[in-house]
């Protein structure tokens, strides 16, 4: 805890510093862009057979979200970020972003739309050859629409943006991991994107990197209105940013909905796994100790306000009914503080003890 | 000393140096006007690839195989009616550049060919996502991103380029290979052959020493 406040008052030291920058970003996204998947499907041709990579589905991103896909590999998840932009061609549905139909585009219609939607990488995909400032300016060169001034200007903010002021000549080869993801969002965002998409944006990044580039995302949304796209295998990164959530499997999306719902009560199976992965829980280890242990067992979910009332102390003297806590985590999805807490009860008024849960807005459900 | 190298005219071998120097410079120049846009013509049409033409890839391709797997020794010989036409005559300097460059061309574009493959798929990803068209690709990220491949390319077909400058000699082109020919073979001056080939070792040693140079200078990695 302590470790994280110091993170915490470093980030918001390093947040004030640029705070000029901040306000030179503008908000840019005056339109209202809302991406929709109607009915959209991809399958690839091998040979004379199709092979479906993603099941007809449909969706709507709202503008100024944080939206996650999750999936393990092959679950069909980087298929759906790049047909957004186009990177594959749908093989049947509509896209729409802010109404307009956009599979049906041409290849100069296509390439302005591209510009207006930013994409970092797992690999980032810097240009070895072009120095930092080079990259990022790269998208705004191929724009052709920028004068000389524009370019160097908007270099520097997003330099200054991304802490990257002292690095504007050294080539990708010559940076850290983080340092190059932090180019990546620099040249992501040079064209003024309404939409960034990120594929597997912290997946090659240890997890200190991948905690200040989420930071650094979140920060972008908060402050451009820029709705995000992610996709990743890793729950915890949805955790961290997502507003919502959808998740894949083979091809499908098989759960979808705001990220406390979806994280603290999965439904399908593919959904729990991860949950239970990104908490490091070992579901036999967890099975045996809910077997030792006597009276009813209770999970019960606190959101919000909620996690920080002395309830359990109450209750157990209001009801008389003695617990003890089998497991537990205390966190925040997104800046919602929840808490899950595995009970088992013994004694007491047990019926007086789940009425309290109930009056203070507390989850509950009964696990044995 | 001397007697040695009793045979050897020095100005003779100087004037052939510098006509291997003229030969080799003017086919290396238009071997890589042609077959670098042929190398990209190769590697956009190819299989998976952003222009995948499978029927203009194997029209190229089979032309370049052709120009590729003849001898350059009977290349030389194809070639006379057309060098003709082109300059006139077979002969010399200029007479040797036709068929250099019919070797050399196909030959470079093949090894841009295949240093493009090499530049990650993710940067071309990456830079159609920005909006790119296919020519700002080209032009903007795979020539940057493959250019110490395409340099250790130059320097390979620089120096193939010498040797089949040197055989030209056989059908009377001019230069060192001319004078190894004349002299050091049908006259049996082996010191004109000594001295020819060690120029020739000299040179190829001087392409690949700046070529490397090259490669090193721009290789960002």
């Amino acid at each position: 805890m302590a470790r994280n406040g110091f993170l915490r008052n470093r980030w918001l030291g390093f947040a004030g510093r640029l705070g000029y920058t901040v306000a030179l970003l503008t908000l840019h996204s005056q339109g209202c862009y809302v991406i929709e998947f109607d009915q959209v499907k991809k399958s690839y041709q091998v040979g004379d057979r199709a092979i479906p990579a993603l099941h007809p589905t449909s969706m709507t991103i709202q503008t100024g979200e944080v939206f996650g896909i999750v999936g393990h590999s092959g679950a069909g998840k980087s298929t759906l970020i790049r047909l957004i932009n186009r990177l594959e061609a749908p093989s049947g549905g509509r896209i729409l972003i802010d109404g307009e139909d956009v599979t049906g585009y041409g290849a100069d219609e296509l390439r302005s739309f591209r510009r207006k939607v930013g994409m970092i990488f797992q690999h980032f995909n810097l240009l070895s050859s072009k120095t930092v400032r080079d990259n990022i300016s790269f998208p705004m060169k191929l724009a052709g629409i920028y004068s000389r001034n524009e370019i160097r200007q908007r270099v520097d903010e997003l330099l200054a943006r991304v802490g990257l002021s002292d690095q504007a000549g050294k080539y990708p080869a010559q940076l850290s991991g983080g340092q190059k993801q932090r180019v990546g969002i620099a040249r992501a965002l040079a064209c003024r994107p309404t939409i960034l998409l990120c594929d597997e944006a912290t997946s090659a990044l240890d997890p200190q990197t991948t905690q200040s580039v989420l930071r650094l995302l979140a920060d972008i949304n908060q402050e451009l209105g820029l709705t995000i796209v992610l996709i990743t295998h890793e729950m915890d990164v949805v955790r961290r940013v997502c507003d919502r959530v959808v998740v894949m499997d083979a091809g499908e999306v098989v759960e979808m909905g705001p990220v406390t719902d979806v994280f603290l009560h999965p439904r399908h199976p593919t959904t729990r796994d991860f949950v239970f992965e990104s908490e490091n829980i070992d579901r036999d280890e967890l099975q045996q100790d809910l077997q030792r242990a006597e009276g009813r067992i209770l999970r019960l979910t606190f959101k919000g306000e909620a996690t920080y009332k002395p309830l359990l102390g109450h209750v157990a003297r209001e009801s008389g009914v003695d617990f003890s806590i089998l497991s537990g985590r205390i966190d925040h999805i997104k800046a919602t503080p929840y808490g899950q807490l595995t009970l088992s009860l013994v004694g007491g008024d047990l019926d007086l003890a789940m009425a309290a849960f109930h009056r203070a807005d507390v989850d509950v459900e009964v696990v044995r | 000393m001397d007697e040695l190298l009793s045979n050897v005219q020095w100005d003779e071998i100087g004037w052939a140096s510098w006509d291997t120097l003229v030969m080799v410079g003017l086919s290396l120049l238009f071997s890589v006007l042609i077959g670098l846009p042929l190398g990209v013509l190769l590697f956009l049409t190819g299989k998976r690839q952003l222009l995948a033409q499978p029927v203009a890839y194997a029209v190229i391709s089979f032309v370049v195989n052709i120009l590729r797997s003849v001898p350059f020794i009977i290349l030389l010989i194809v070639m006379i009616p057309v060098t003709v036409m082109i300059i006139g005559t077979s002969l010399g300097v200029a007479g040797a550049i036709p068929p250099l460059v019919a070797g050399g061309a196909p030959f470079f574009a093949r090894l841009v060919e295949t240093s493009l493959r090499e530049v990650d798929r993710g940067i071309i990803e990456a830079t159609q996502a920005m909006g790119a068209s296919v020519r700002q690709i080209v032009m903007g990220a795979l020539l940057p991103e493959a250019l110490p491949g395409i340099i250790a390319g130059i320097t390979v077909t620089a120096i193939t380029l010498v040797s089949y400058a040197a055989m030209s000699g056989v059908v009377g082109g001019g230069g060192l290979g001319d004078l190894a020919i004349r002299f050091g073979y049908q006259r049996f001056q082996t010191d004109v052959m000594i001295i020819t080939v060690a120029l020739l070792v000299i040179f190829v040693q001087l392409l690949q020493m700046l070529g490397d140079r090259l490669v090193l200078y721009f290789s960002r990695r």
